[in-house]
């Protein structure tokens, strides 16, 4: 069993936590031993919001070291670049195309980076950037609060446990009433992937 | 059963599943969570109480009264129900009582860091402590079974990475069916703490910690985990489960009693190893009741007393003192320097706190002075904000900057009393929410008037405890479990007190809050304002949104200095985004817009 480190990062509201929350008990349902543990700074209010989920034989700490994620899911731009440090060499940065721009960089102080800034921060760590659509895929199944799980059906693809395991989870946990667009917004998580790798 | 919980989550259980029939709390992050959890558990009494004292004055009443209790809070909390914690170290227990406190080492969401262990050392009561979900469930029943056996509270203590984790737990307990009923069994020796009884009970409470000493020795979850000999990690907490990642294949002693500590089980680990060091967090609690036993260990030169560990800085503490090799160096280059804009929690979108906060900006503060970090004089015009502790905290960030101390709970009407009768030429606001203000604030209030003061108390009142996450308190009636009770009215609370001049306004309305803030401050006599408002987050409001009307934009920029996240700007021009906007509800950024143009949105 290979132990696997997702950090997942965000901006409150955003769904990062249930996304991770999720992440957790697949793979406890897998048969790993789990840990997860959110680092909030007050989220609700607009906080940055960072999940460190682990999946392993034995898991000790639920924090994950400096440069050992493999998978850093990325709900926001801008939160990649925080983060980005914390993915090993050749690590897999799955982002999305969502943008919250925080009170700080509105006075001009610090002005909001671009894409290809965020990138070069990535970059000498590993090419194995994913960027996905997230936003768009949102419009399209009609559910833009659907962001979250898009980005649980992007990393589903880098790991062997069947597309099943994770719709499972879904579907005990979206209402009924999200449930159709939810499935929808993972499978075209799995496509956009595809379609990139 | 294998379920996944937080810590939180598994402390409840544990309790439920322990025969917990009583519960009371404080709202409190990182503890919250074990009162909600425990809210929807049948069988049980649970209540939010006023504050943490209460809460543990009430839990001691069930406590005596034969049932097993559960009290929980922050850590700053057993700092207001130290009184009672002392008390009812003194007293002992009829049936079990633990109390739980979650340490917030790094202080995610807290006014200051603290290592609540020592209050287990000073109240001489027994303290444990989980490293996991699955510890805190089984811990529980070993809680209770300890206070009842050795006539004590029990001191449980969690952390936030503790609490907030989740981790596999095996369920393999069920709630007992015959919970006892409720008995008080009467004992003025025990129970009334006159001095010639009191003396007799802290002879108890000596004898109390020589048996805990001898009991901890065979404690279950105190484990030792031999590996490599050269190296000896004692650990506790999630502190244990850093070092275990880092020291790889060393030799562990696990401590989940850690207070009083198991000497010979510690002699026994410290004669097998070649050195001994102690991995823990916050103070050198372990380390010098180690030492204390003559034990040669170091911990506290490499580890920081300061904040939140993880294994990146567990490791290099280790590193540094030559404990593990250097890793060699990674291969990784350069990073481009890209500034990253920090992301501030700020208040929500048609927040109540935001327009008083403007205004107290606006009037206590000389708009020509620049905002600064270093202490300034103030000019005899300017007034100053004593505040406290909630959403409206936020208020101290740019572009709002609208406050002078936060102290502790309760502490705005205080503090403002103390610099008024010390003298100062200023006038002042206290500003407080109406859960701090049931909390701890009306004591305050009391003493203005009992005093004479003149202060003007602001009472933010937004019906609810928005920052821990919308729990009810005595203003509201509402309960943990949802129900509704009377409303304890904040204005014949006041009125009550002896306060003549109460006003009750709505926080929205700008004009109204600045003339009333100003006329108040002008009086010689103690007044209330209660700005009324919901929280917008709880509500959900949500109506037509506001937007810029470009033609009458003079770009003057003053509706950023609301500070509201719905407000955007690019280059020079102003946005409103109207998904987040809440509509005229709201309208503060309206009122604030010198030239009319921000506008209701045209369909
Ligand atoms: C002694 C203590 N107990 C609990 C807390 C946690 N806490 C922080 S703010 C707050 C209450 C805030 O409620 P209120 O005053 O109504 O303001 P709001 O957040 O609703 O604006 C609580 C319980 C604390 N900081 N200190």
């Amino acid at each position: 069993m290979k132990d696997i480190n997702v950090l997942m990062v965000g901006v409150g509201g955003q769904g990062v936590i249930l996304a991770s929350d999720a992440m957790a008990e697949i793979g406890m349902n897998a048969g790993y031993d789990v840990k997860k543990t959110d680092s909030l700074g007050m989220a609700q209010r607009g906080g940055s919001v960072v999940s460190n989920v682990r999946w392993g034989q034995k898991v000790f700490s639920p924090m994950i070291k400096k440069g050992e994620v493999d998978f850093l899911v990325s709900f926001e731009q801008v939160e990649t670049a925080r983060w980005a440090a914390y993915l090993k060499p050749s690590g897999v940065a799955i982002v999305a195309d969502v943008v919250v721009i925080p009170i700080s960089a509105m006075s001009g102080a610090v002005p909001y980076p671009s894409w290809d800034e965020i990138k070069s921060v990535l970059q000498p760590q590993t090419d194995q950037i994913f960027f996905v659509p997230a936003i768009k895929i949102g419009q399209e199944v009609n559910n833009p609060k659907a962001l979250n799980i898009v980005m649980m059906g992007a990393l589903s693809t880098f790991l062997d446990l069947g597309d099943e395991a994770w719709l499972a989870d879904i579907r005990r946990k979206v209402p009924p009433k999200f449930l159709d667009s939810s499935i929808q917004a993972f499978h075209k998580g799995v496509d956009e992937i595809k379609s990139l790798k | 059963m294998k379920q996944l919980l937080s810590g939180n989550e598994a402390i409840a259980l544990g309790a439920y599943h322990s025969g917990m029939g009583f519960a009371t709390a404080y709202p409190g992050t990182p503890s919250t969570e074990i009162l909600q959890n425990i809210s929807s558990m049948e069988g049980v009494y649970s209540e939010w109480s006023i504050n943490e004292k209460v809460a543990l004055e009430v839990g001691i009443g069930a406590a005596y009264a034969g049932i097993r209790t559960l009290v929980t809070m922050k850590h700053v909390g057993l700092n207001v129900a130290a009184d009672p914690f002392f008390a009812l170290a003194t007293t002992g227990t009829n049936a079990g009582i633990i109390v739980v406190s979650c340490d917030d080492p790094g202080e995610h969401s807290s006014q200051g860091e603290q290592d609540n262990r020592h209050f287990a050392k000073f109240a001489k009561v027994p303290m444990i402590e989980p490293t996991d979900s699955q510890e805190a469930y089984e811990l529980m029943d070993w809680a209770f079974k300890i206070s009842e056996e050795f006539d004590t509270p029990v001191l449980f203590r969690s952390t936030t990475r503790i609490s907030h984790c989740k981790s596999v737990v095996n369920v393999n307990r069920e709630r007992p069916s015959n919970v006892s009923d409720p008995k008080f069994l009467r004992s003025s020796a025990k129970y009334v703490m006159v001095p010639s009884n009191a003396r007799v009970r802290r002879i108890a409470m000596e004898e109390r910690i020589a048996k805990l000493r001898e009991y901890v020795e065979n404690f279950p979850l105190n484990e030792m985990i031999m590996g490599d000999r050269k190296l000896g990690v004692i650990s506790s907490g999630i502190a244990y489960q850093n070092a275990r990642e880092v020291f790889n294949g060393a030799s562990f002693l696990k401590l989940v009693t850690t207070y009083p500590i198991p000497e010979k089980l510690i002699r026994k680990f410290a004669s097998e190893v070649e050195k001994v060091i102690v991995i823990e967090e916050l103070d050198p609690h372990l380390e010098e009741e180690i030492r204390l036993l003559g034990i040669d260990v170091s911990g506290k030169d490499f580890i920081p007393i300061i904040g939140e560990l993880n294994p990146e800085i567990v490791e290099a503490g280790a590193i540094k003192s030559g404990l593990i090799p250097t890793p060699p160096r990674s291969n990784t280059t350069e990073v481009p320097a890209v500034q990253i804009p920090p992301r501030r929690p700020q208040l929500c979108a048609g927040c109540p706190h935001v327009g008083p906060e403007f205004i107290l900006r606006k009037i206590a503060f000389d708009s020509s002075v620049k905002p600064s970090l270093t202490p300034r004089e103030m000019t005899e015009k300017e007034m100053v904000i004593t505040s406290d502790i909630g959403c409206y905290t936020l208020g101290v960030y740019e572009p709002l900057g609208a406050l002078d101390t936060c102290v502790c709970m309760g502490a705005s009407i205080g503090v403002g009393l103390g610099m008024s009768k010390a003298g100062i030429p200023n006038k002042g606001v206290a500003v407080l929410g109406d859960s701090t203000f049931m909390h701890s604030g009306v004591t305050g209030l009391i003493d203005v008037v009992y005093k004479q003061g003149n202060t003007t108390v602001l009472i933010l009142d937004n019906r609810t405890t928005a920052m821990t996450g919308h729990q009810g308190h005595p203003g509201t009636g509402v309960s943990v479990t949802g129900t509704k009770g009377p409303e304890v009215n904040l204005e014949k609370l006041c009125e009550g007190i002896g306060i003549k001049d109460i006003t009750v306004i709505s926080a929205f309305d700008l004009e109204t809050v600045e003339s009333t803030i100003r006329r108040c401050v002008e009086t010689d006599e103690p007044s209330v304002i209660i700005a009324r408002g919901p929280c917008a987050l709880r509500e959900k409001i949500k109506g037509t949104p506001f937007e810029i009307d470009a033609d009458s934009c003079i770009q003057c920029h003053e509706c950023l200095d609301v500070g509201c996240p719905a407000i955007c700007i690019t280059g020079e021009d102003i946005n409103i985004d109207p998904a987040v906007c809440v509509g005229p509800a709201c309208g503060v950024c309206a009122q604030v817009c010198p030239s009319e143009a921000i506008v209701e949105m045209k369909r």
